[in-house]
């Protein structure tokens, strides 16, 4: 254990100061690439929001189940098989059929080439599952179609999520898919979370309807409120004219007529010709904007318009122009978000807990360093210039990475300080007892090295244990922790076994005659 | 030489009842779960104006029906912590807000803000559940492979002391459990066992070595041998760990606490519990020939 060839000894030189090189490259500008590397801060210690969406899918099933009934209905219908009873029961529906048009209608919803019930081979499943009990016919989506649906939500609400946060212009935000129902946001350095929450919360289903006067309208009608409650709630078709999907752009704009703040839109060539037929059809009707189920406005159509582009108009301030043309640009969401979690730390509580963590660390390290150097002198010494490039190791090594720190990263970096004595205490306490059996220093060293190590191995496997568990199961913060602390163990391994043990050869060849040498 | 054998009865009877107290308020009282676990909202607040106390304060939140709210300092006389249950106002901090500038002037700075839900917060919980049973799983499996299981036993029993003694104060004194504490408990039980196993591994090598001493003394004599050891890392990671609390910040507060206890209980449990098991199981020279043999 006390050998170190020429190569090893500059091996391990060289790897000290390439780490204390990168680990200065957070402070220092290197103009090299490789340098060119810092430690990110979390958001606990730079500011900014976390957020964790909920995609709420059971409107969207609901709505596939609506429009499902439409197409079983024609399907059959084309088959000459009259569809009976249909009824929508939520995110299921029910019908019956002929006696002799059963076996007909089971076969369809279980043919693997079906067009209508969609097989997934992968999966062994279909898209629906059906059942029938008492004549009746029970159709819903089966497990792996709902995970089908969620998964698409997903990725279509993933796309809105980021539009909308990158037209709003965030640095640098971190948007990412968690389960198949959930979407987390990082916002670093945002200070006021409120607007993004509220730009997130909206659905921004925009459509165009008429408002009517009979709930006899053939596609049928519902009664809606307006959005600021100034008149009363009207009676709106469910025809709907345009939607936001023939949006091609929408800005807030000031009409210079009536002083008001506008939302101006550019629509598509489907959606002009409709709106060009609606208004020419419709003078005199009212024509309702309705977002997310609120009447925004209703204006009387008074000329036709064929130019394709219009405005909202709507008692708008500038800013909530300006968002409800940001959403329209973005396009609405599949489904309605919920923020199930919210964590929002301000950049001058970031900055605290940097300076704090700092403090800790520094006042930890100096009086771990005045420790041990009582306690063990010149091996004291070689104990505390281990444990200084120790630091610079586990620094340098998060550099690399570009890793995240975070505060309680910051805890386990300092734990690591006072454990990282660990082994080299295991070692120096294991010689003291070699030397009170064996005068030759030499030897003592060697078996104090040895018969240590298995100690020193067992003690830190398993607080690496503990630190891949907290890894996986802890989030955010928590992993910042168990990350340093894990890391911490390899470069504390390597520090003892390579620095420490040639700073203590080096220092031991000098002085193999000497008595109590430790 | 200390004779750490002698007090072994009196220890092992403490220990019991520590156990058997920490079981007692962890059932009755229960533990003081944060919004991590809870569900709720959690502001940090700073504010300008140094008349602004925590009465006032929470006669001024009471007043918006936020259910149970709790106010209080945190660090210093300027900085609140208000905590309050799950609540459905999606605009609920908005409406805060607007109500704080209305009473106070615009006095307050929000430094942080906490909102979790009740299903996040279940699964929080759950997952916290999870890896701590995890952990003492996997350091149960480490030393069943690494030790005879008269070891295992030892090292387990004396993980679950630290944990459950922990948890116990952390009831007894109310003190919240956050996520924060979960690491902490985790980090424990890998100090815990790292400590326990220097000892059992010295034990192994004495039971080798000498054939006539019983465990009762062997025990003893490894102790000591380990004790400058167990005393030093105790107390640097002691010293870095009272850094934290002092320094670190308030948000650390609780986990540096939790540590704390956690080392101190873990450093006595490799003394007077894991090594007591080996003498009640009266582990011999036999156990760990055997062992050999069989490898």
């Amino acid at each position: 254990m006390l050998y170190f060839s020429k190569f090893r000894i500059i091996s391990v030189i060289l790897i000290s100061l390439f780490f204390i090189l990168i680990a200065s490259s957070n402070l220092f500008k290197f103009e090299n690439n490789l340098l060119n590397k810092k430690i990110n801060l979390g958001l606990d210690l730079q500011g900014g929001s976390y957020l964790l969406l909920e995609i709420d899918n059971n409107p969207v099933i609901e709505q596939k189940i609506q429009n499902l009934s439409i197409t079983i209905r024609n399907y059959f219908k084309d088959k000459n098989i009259r569809i009976k009873n249909l009824k929508i029961l939520g995110q299921k529906l029910s019908f019956s059929v002929d006696e002799n048009f059963k076996q007909t209608v089971l076969d369809t919803f279980n043919d693997k080439e079906s067009e209508l019930n969609p097989y997934y081979p992968r999966f062994k499943s279909h898209q629906l599952d059906i059942i029938e009990e008492n004549n009746i016919f029970f159709v819903n989506y089966s497990t792996q179609g709902i995970v089908k649906l969620k998964t698409s939500s997903q990725d279509q609400a993933l796309e809105i999520v980021r539009r909308r946060i990158d037209e709003i212009g965030t640095n640098e935000p971190n948007i990412l898919k968690r389960g198949n129902d959930r979407i987390l946001v990082e916002l670093p350095g945002l200070d006021d979370p409120m607007r993004i929450k509220s730009l997130l919360g909206k659905t921004a289903n925009l459509t165009f309807r008429f408002v009517t006067n009979n709930d006899q309208d053939s596609f049928g009608a519902e009664k809606l409120s307006y959005e600021d409650g100034s008149e009363e709630d009207a009676l709106v078709s469910k025809r709907i004219i345009l939607s936001g999907d023939n949006l091609l752009d929408a800005q807030p704009r000031m009409d210079s007529e009536t002083n008001e703040t506008v939302v101006t839109f550019t629509l598509d060539r489907v959606g002009a010709k409709r709106f060009g037929k609606a208004t020419s059809t419709g003078i005199g009707k009212q024509l309702a904007i309705v977002l997310d189920g609120k009447i925004i406005s209703a204006p009387v159509i008074r000329d036709t318009i064929a130019s394709g582009s219009g405005q909202i108009s709507g008692g708008f301030t500038f800013q909530s122009a300006t968002d409800l043309a940001l959403l329209l640009r973005s396009g609405a969401l599949p489904a309605p978000l919920n923020i199930i979690e919210e964590r929002t730390v301000g950049p001058d509580l970031g900055q605290d807990s940097i300076n704090a963590g700092m403090i800790a660390l520094a006042i930890g390290f100096v009086l771990v360093i005045i420790f041990i150097f009582v306690k063990y002198k010149v091996f004291g010494l070689i104990t505390n210039i281990t444990l200084i490039l120790n630091l610079f190791l586990l620094i340098g090594i998060l550099t690399i990475f570009e890793a995240t720190l975070t505060l309680p990263g910051i805890a386990g970096i300092i734990l690591t300080v006072g454990m990282a004595v660990d082994a080299n205490v295991l070692i120096f306490e294991r010689i003291k007892e070699e030397l009170k059996n064996e005068k030759n220093n030499l030897i003592a060293f060697d078996s104090g090295y040895t018969k240590s190590r298995t100690a020193i191995l067992d003690a830190n496997i398993t607080t690496l244990l503990a630190a891949i568990i907290l890894f996986f199961m802890g989030s955010g913060p928590i992993k910042g922790f168990s990350l340093t602390l894990g890391i911490g163990i390899f470069t504390t391994l390597f520090s003892v076994y390579f620095i420490a043990r040639l700073l203590t050869v080096l220092y031991v060849y000098r002085n193999k005659e000497k008595e109590g040498l430790i | 030489m200390i004779a750490f054998n002698k007090y072994y009865n009196q220890f092992n009877i403490l220990s019991i009842s520590l156990v058997v107290i920490s079981l007692f308020l962890l059932t009755f009282k229960g533990l003081n779960f944060g919004i991590d676990f809870k569900g709720g909202t959690l502001i940090e607040l700073r504010s300008t104006d140094s008349k602004i106390n925590v009465s006032s304060l929470r006669d001024n939140l009471n007043s918006m029906n936020l259910g149970d709210v709790s106010v209080k300092n945190f660090g210093n006389e300027t900085d609140f912590l208000i905590k309050f249950e799950i609540n459905n106002n999606k605009n609920i901090i908005e409406e805060i807000k607007v109500n704080l500038d209305k009473s106070f002037g615009n006095t307050f700075d929000f430094r942080r803000v906490e909102n979790v839900g009740p299903k996040v917060s279940a699964e929080l919980l759950k997952s916290g559940v999870i890896a701590i049973a995890v952990a003492l799983t996997l350091m149960l499996i480490y030393i069943w492979i690494r030790f005879e299981w008269q070891f295992s036993l030892g090292a387990i029993l004396a993980l679950f002391h630290d944990v459950l003694v922990t948890l116990g104060l952390f009831s007894l004194l109310g003190l919240e459990i956050n996520l924060s504490i979960i690491a902490a408990v985790l980090t424990i039980v890998g100090y815990s066992m790292n400590d326990t196993v220097v000892i059992f591994d010295r034990v192994r090598e004495n039971l080798r070595k000498y054939s006539d001493i019983k465990i009762y003394d062997l025990t003893n004599i490894s102790i000591n041998e380990t004790l400058s050891r167990t005393l030093i890392t105790s107390i640097t990671t002691l010293l870095a760990l009272l850094s934290i609390f002092f320094f670190g910040g308030e948000i650390l507060k609780g986990f540096s606490l939790a540590m704390i206890f956690g080392v101190i209980f873990g450093t006595y449990s490799s003394i007077y519990i894991a090594n007591t098991v080996l003498v009640r199981l009266r582990v011999s020279q036999k156990t760990v020939l055997r062992e050999d043999e069989s490898i």
